[in-house]
């Protein structure tokens, strides 16, 4: 139910750390009410930085963020008793059992219930499928149940707004799964979840809407299959005149052209041309055609042709 | 969803979430490892103090030096009575653990107060729960000064049980060389007992400061416990007796005081005006410090 509320929204909002580094860099970001709204972006983008900015940890050098409609930090103490977030990680109280420590957390919270505290860490705790490894302590916890301690910190109390960054680090594949499961039905019940990640099949999998980071700038943002279809498809032929290929398709006004020994892919010629006639032509120079086809886009090309770099660490 | 879907619940009174999240602050104190190493070695100092006194004296209450009058300093002169009277353990293992190991543990503990929790990530997850900085700031502040009273009642009770086994017990004489009856004199011990805790306020609120400038808890304690250190140092020179006034530790001594007949307030009161002046100075400082910092451990 994506409504015309924005459960965050940030005007031109900028972090520069003391040592110089433009962490964030005039973002706008609109994540509508109701969403599963990846924000996508490689190690260093500043996905961090901009959850810490809208938890109110760190305050902005310049801009704004609102989120569920109050601004932060000022508005603080009314917002983020609805807010669960997992930020940066888990940390947990090592010397101190898993349940001990949401009792602590839950007791930070001034708004929460004490009546109700040890029943909804209870709770909290099965939800995540901790519930018997309640009683240990975390430094036993593998850093997969770190992190569900995390998660069940965030479930504490009925949320409108989850912030999750990176949730499924450093788990296995079934562990992600399960997260990413997870993470699907909690978004069931109409609330927002703000979901960070540098892993761009976990965003396809999981996210209605996404946000692409790049150097602390905001790339791109809308619907994740707006996004990908702005992934050109390719065309992909596969040769044993590699050269030749590349060199006909190109007068046919491919570009973006990458020649491997035996295969050639690029964009397609803007335009409505069929494929095909690309086909009938290299056949026509004499080419040797072993495939020729039409490769989808996927939201990996749509970031690189977004970005126009890999999926590297910004320096 | 509804925007209100969390209001099923009732949230507490202010005043009882705050007193909810010092209690959790306590157990996460004093259920520590930690802490009952810091106080077992407090609890240690009168058992030494004793046994020396003892193997010293051999048990002989004559030996010790009847006479509790003409001393200043404290220390020595209760040391002095000690094998005369049990209860004087309490106020020689107060008076030699006051300069330096008392404040020491306190250092530990107020160092780690906020520092302690960034470098090990918790702070940010109190701060989005959300805790609030200028509550979670006082909240550990209180259970700082619960500390510090928890440590200097270890030191007390040790001494007083330490006391009455290798001692005899009774009427004592004071300072001014009046005697008072036993029962006067735990009341005296007790009283010496808060007044040395309180003696601790001021520095605690350094500790909280320092804690609120760094995110290693570790560079914290090291910090509080160097500050410490560099003032017990500066009230030995005399070239700076004009600083010494203002120095934490100035009226430290002042709770020997209490052991004249009648009781001298002046050096206590002293006392008890610095150790304000420092946790309303250091604390507002901490205040300003960690009320807009920015939380990046
Ligand atoms: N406390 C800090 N002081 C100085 N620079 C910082 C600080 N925190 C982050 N940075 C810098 O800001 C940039 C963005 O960091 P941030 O942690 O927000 O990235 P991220 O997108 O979360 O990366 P990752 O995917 O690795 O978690 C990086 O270049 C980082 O070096
Ligand atoms: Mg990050």
């Amino acid at each position: 139910m994506a409504d015309a509320f924005a459960a965050v929204e940030t005007r031109g909002l900028t972090k520069r750390f003391r040592g110089g580094q433009l962490a964030v860099d005039h973002l706008d970001l609109t994540v509508p009410a109701g969403t599963v709204f990846g924000f996508l972006g490689p190690n260093g983008s500043g996905k961090t930085t901009t959850i810490r900015m809208l938890m109110g940890l760190i305050e902005p050098t310049s801009g704004t963020a609102q989120v569920l409609g109050r601004r932060m930090p000022d508005a603080a103490r009314t917002v983020l008793p609805q807010v669960g977030a997992l930020i940066e990680g888990p940390a947990p109280y090592a010397f101190r059992s898993g349940r001990d420590n949401l009792l602590r957390y839950d007791a930070a919270d001034p708004t929460a219930d004490p009546r109700t505290r040890a029943a909804r860490v209870d709770a909290a705790l099965e939800r995540v499928g901790l519930g018997a490894a309640a009683g240990k302590k975390a430094k036993a916890y593998s850093l997969g149940m770190k992190q569900r301690l995390g998660l069940a910190a965030a479930l504490l109390r009925p949320r409108r707004l989850l912030v999750l960054d990176e949730p499924t680090n450093g788990l296995d594949p079934q562990g992600m799964r399960e997260i990413r499961a997870l993470i699907r039905e909690l978004a069931q019940d109409g609330r927002t979840v703000f979901l960070s990640s540098h892993l761009l099949d976990e965003i396809e999998q999981v996210c209605t809407h996404a946000a692409v980071m790049a150097r602390g700038r905001l790339v791109v943002q809308g619907p994740v299959a707006e996004l990908a279809a702005r992934a050109q498809d390719r065309i992909a032929v596969t040769t044993p005149d590699a050269g030749d290929a590349a060199r006909i398709l190109k007068e046919h006004g491919v570009t973006g052209l990458t020649v491997t020994e035996d295969r050639v892919t690029g964009e397609p010629p803007p335009g409505d041309r069929d494929p095909a006639e690309l086909n009938a032509a290299l056949v026509h120079a004499g080419v040797r055609v072993r495939a020729f086809g039409l490769e989808r886009g996927t939201l990996e090309d749509a970031f690189v042709a977004l970005t126009g770099e890999g999926f590297d660490v910004a320096g | 969803m509804s925007p209100g879907d969390i209001t099923t619940e009732r949230p507490p009174p202010r005043v009882a979430a705050t007193l909810g999240l010092l209690r959790s602050e306590l157990g996460l104190t004093f259920r520590r490892l930690r802490t009952f190493a810091l106080l077992g070695v407090l609890a240690a100092i009168p058992v030494l103090i004793g046994g020396v006194v003892r193997i010293e004296t051999g048990g002989d209450p004559s030996a010790g030096s009847g006479s509790g009058g003409g001393a200043d300093g404290g220390g020595p002169a209760f040391m002095a009575q000690i094998s005369n009277n049990g209860l004087f353990l309490v106020f020689t293992a107060l008076a030699a653990t006051l300069p330096f190991f008392l404040p020491l543990t306190v250092g530990v503990v107020a160092g780690d107060a906020i520092a302690g929790e960034a470098s090990a990530g918790t702070l940010r997850y109190l701060l989005v729960a959300p805790a609030g900085r200028t509550r979670l700031l006082l909240v550990k502040y209180a259970s700082t000064l619960a500390f510090c009273l928890a440590a200097t009642l270890t030191v007390a009770v040790s001494g007083l049980v330490t006391g009455a086994l290798l001692f005899p017990v009774g009427d004592l004489t004071t300072i001014s060389g009046t005697r008072i009856d036993y029962s006067e004199g735990l009341w005296r011990a007790l009283l010496i007992a808060l007044a040395v805790a309180l003696s601790l306020v001021g520095f605690a609120a350094l500790g909280l400061f320092v804690s609120t400038l760094t995110s290693s808890g570790i560079a914290a304690m090291a910090g509080t416990v160097g500050l410490l250190v560099t003032v017990q140092i500066l009230t030995t020179i005399p070239q700076l007796d004009a600083v010494h006034p203002y120095l934490f530790s100035h009226h430290w001594l002042s709770f020997a005081d209490l052991m004249r007949e009648p009781v001298l307030w002046e050096n206590l009161y002293a006392n008890l005006r610095l150790q304000g002046f420092y946790a309303l100075l250091f604390g507002s400082a901490a205040w300003a410090r960690f009320a807009g910092k920015d939380i990046s451990a």
